[in-house]
């Protein structure tokens, strides 16, 4: 009982260590075997996973928990008097344990996938290496509440993942790492730029602190803008989307499910920045909704250009990436709306929360389905060579499993029912509409082309007589079945289930995003 | 927390396991209807062979429709909006630092309109 209690206070900084530590070990367990450190991985992820169900359900019970390093409160006197949070803290709230547990069930996924997949690959201590930096600069970014901090992890998660995007070197994998880099590196640096903007004028890094500090002067204002622009081209959102289809195209197929979750880190960090540090300022000193406006512009551009540019590809990898950038806009309308109607309680009673649960809930369920579509591609690359759809036909015949998780995924990114993405489509419609018709049925045709564009793969790849080139191909190896058929169940249950997901975990994100006083409290109250 | 199995949307409700059901109920009643059928049927007999009024199979690589001619009708007729935005998709990564300062000043312009006015 003891030991239970002990990893529940220390959950916080547990769900990041392990990974962390594992990550710097793998190399020496893989001296053992490949097989001993492929499971070393895949233990410390599902370790971490469950010490964050534990974390979770001490949250939901008991409110947002602050882990302070090296103090037991967050406040800090020095002899000159001065009471800052100074220390670097990580305060988890619904919003944060939301978006790790997005971030270690996809992992989990993708590193049991790996197993067989990188099996014609030499360097696999450090791709599982890598793979481990990239879950802890994901959790890091999540469970911080520190912003230079987040920036660290914000470099972390750039490095390992622009790595892990070169990780196939032949071919075009290394340009597009080098082109994921480069764009990380800057938008990083701009990050650094606007961090430091904002140091510079209230001396403090704590993100709760900062919230009840801010002024909003034109160099907060600045500061702002750039940390907005910079986490946009993160996640993958129009018109700074192009790095996305790049990257997500050449990467192994699990790191791009990876890379996918990866974005939506960048997400949550655009959401915290809005609601939590800027949240208070927003409200108080903005004409209507100018934030909220620009992320639903951004949203509805992301969610049109990206269906748009999916439909002529014919490199499976490359549609499915700019389906990633389109459904990315779906989550930014959904908040974005939420964002916009935030100072006025009536709207925000009538449609703003409800555009926040579609808006939220689209996170998980496209970090699910997107990241098994992309997995059922890798299993087509594995069998087939090739990721160009020209060349692929008849492998329902002899990849069933591939098929069936390729069905499933496909059929909840189009918002077909039952699925998961009905669910959290439907609710970014109905409120959405409330706010304005056309940005609903902007959504709705949008959804229809990502049925049409999925159909197309499906046709292509899996349907018609087999291909004389594939008479010998065979579904995949275990590994890979497993590694869908967890992102594959998540989405049965979410599927069947909606209503427990969003009362159970997408509530607590959503009411978390609407806390800032409760946010900065837990901080700077306690100073 | 009392989680159900309808979704309230804000408009309307949602209950994925009464549509699965009626599915149930669907696939049910096609099996009953199916086993009504022609039970002579056998795989692998000439009763299986495609049947294309008398012409011979061709080959069938040559016979399955490829990605690259599905919505090709769709594609041509938005040839006015694909030319322009397929092209801004350079590849080159000077072009997307662009984008990305462009962008950027737009973003901060917008936020400093908003304030003054």
């Amino acid at each position: 009982m003891q030991f239970v209690e002990f990893i529940s206070t220390h959950a916080p900084i547990l769900i990041l260590a392990i990974p962390l530590i594992c990550a710097f070990l793998t190399p020496l367990v893989s001296r053992i075997s490949d097989k001993a450190r492929n499971i070393f991985v895949t233990c410390a992820i599902a370790l971490s996973l469950a010490t964050a169900v534990l974390l979770a359900l001490d949250i939901y019970a008991n409110g947002a928990r602050t882990y302070v390093f090296g103090a037991t409160s967050p406040g800090i006197v020095l002899p000159s008097g001065m009471n800052l949070p100074i220390r670097i803290m990580y305060e988890v709230d619904g919003m944060s344990i939301f978006m790790v547990f997005i971030s270690l069930i996809v992992a989990l996924g993708a590193s049991i996938y790996s197993w067989a997949a990188t099996d014609k690959y030499t360097g696999k201590d450090r791709y599982y290496t890598l793979l481990l930096l990239m879950v802890v600069g994901m959790l890091g970014m999540e469970l911080t509440g520190d912003i230079f901090n987040m920036f660290v992890f914000f470099e972390i998660l750039s490095i390992s993942s622009s790595a892990l995007t070169a990780y196939y070197i032949e071919g075009d994998s290394a340009e597009g790492g080098l082109k994921y880099m480069l764009l990380s590196a800057i938008g990083g640096l701009f990050v650094l730029i606007a961090i430091t903007l904002l140091y510079s004028q209230y001396n403090v890094l704590n993100m709760a602190a900062l919230a009840s500090s801010i002024q909003y002067t034109t160099l907060d204002i600045v500061a702002l803008g750039i940390l907005m622009t910079g986490f946009v081209m993160k996640c993958g959102a129009v018109p700074l989307h192009m790095v996305t289809p790049d990257a997500y195209t050449v990467s192994p197929a699990n790191i791009t499910a990876m890379l996918v979750t990866a974005s939506q880190a960048c997400l949550y960090a655009l959401f915290r920045v809005s609601f939590t540090l800027f949240g208070k300022s927003i409200i108080e000193n903005m004409t209507y909704g100018t934030v909220g406006i620009i992320l639903i512009v951004i949203g509805v551009l992301s969610m049109f250009v990206g269906v748009t540019m999916a439909l002529p590809q014919h490199d499976v990898k490359r549609l499915m990436a700019y389906h990633a950038v389109s459904q990315t806009g779906y989550m930014l309308l959904g908040v974005g709306v939420g964002l916009a109607v935030m100072g006025d309680s009536s709207q925000m009673d009538a449609f703003g929360y409800k555009a926040m649960e579609g808006g939220i809930f689209h996170i998980i369920n496209h970090a699910m389905y997107k990241g098994l579509l992309f997995l059922t591609a890798g299993a087509m690359l594995y069998m087939t060579g090739t990721r160009d759809l020209n060349k692929m036909g008849g492998l329902g015949h002899k990849m069933p499993w591939t098929a069936g998780f390729f069905i499933i995924g496909a059929l909840a990114i189009s918002g077909v029912p039952p699925m998961n993405g009905f669910a959290s489509k439907l609710l970014i419609y109905e409120s959405v509409y409330q706010f304005s018709p056309l940005l609903s049925i902007i959504a709705m045709v949008v959804s229809i082309l990502t049925l049409a564009s999925f159909v197309k793969v499906f046709h292509s790849a899996f349907m018609g007589p087999q291909l004389s080139d594939y008479r010998n191909a065979k579904e995949v190896p275990k590994s890979m079945i497993v590694g869908m058929c967890v992102l594959a169940a998540v989405i049965v249950v979410f599927s069947l289930f909606p209503d427990w997901a969003v009362k159970t975990i997408v509530d607590p994100a959503v009411d978390a995003l609407l806390n800032n006083a409760g946010y900065v409290h837990n901080v700077v109250g306690g100073a | 927390m009392d989680a159900s199995l309808t979704l309230e949307t804000g408009s309307g409700f949602w209950t994925p396991v009464l549509l699965l059901l009626g599915l149930v109920v669907c696939i049910v009643l096609v099996l009953i209807i199916r086993a009504f059928g022609e039970k002579s049927y056998k795989r692998g007999t000439e009763q299986t062979k495609p049947f294309l009024s008398g012409n011979a199979e061709g080959n069938k690589d040559a016979m399955h429709v490829r990605a690259g001619n599905i919505y090709w009708g769709f594609l041509e007729a938005l040839k006015g909006y694909y030319t322009p935005t397929v092209g801004a998709h350079t590849g080159d990564v000077t072009d997307y630092l662009i984008w990305y300062i462009g962008v950027m000043a737009v973003v901060l312009g917008i936020l400093l309109v908003g304030v003054l006015l």
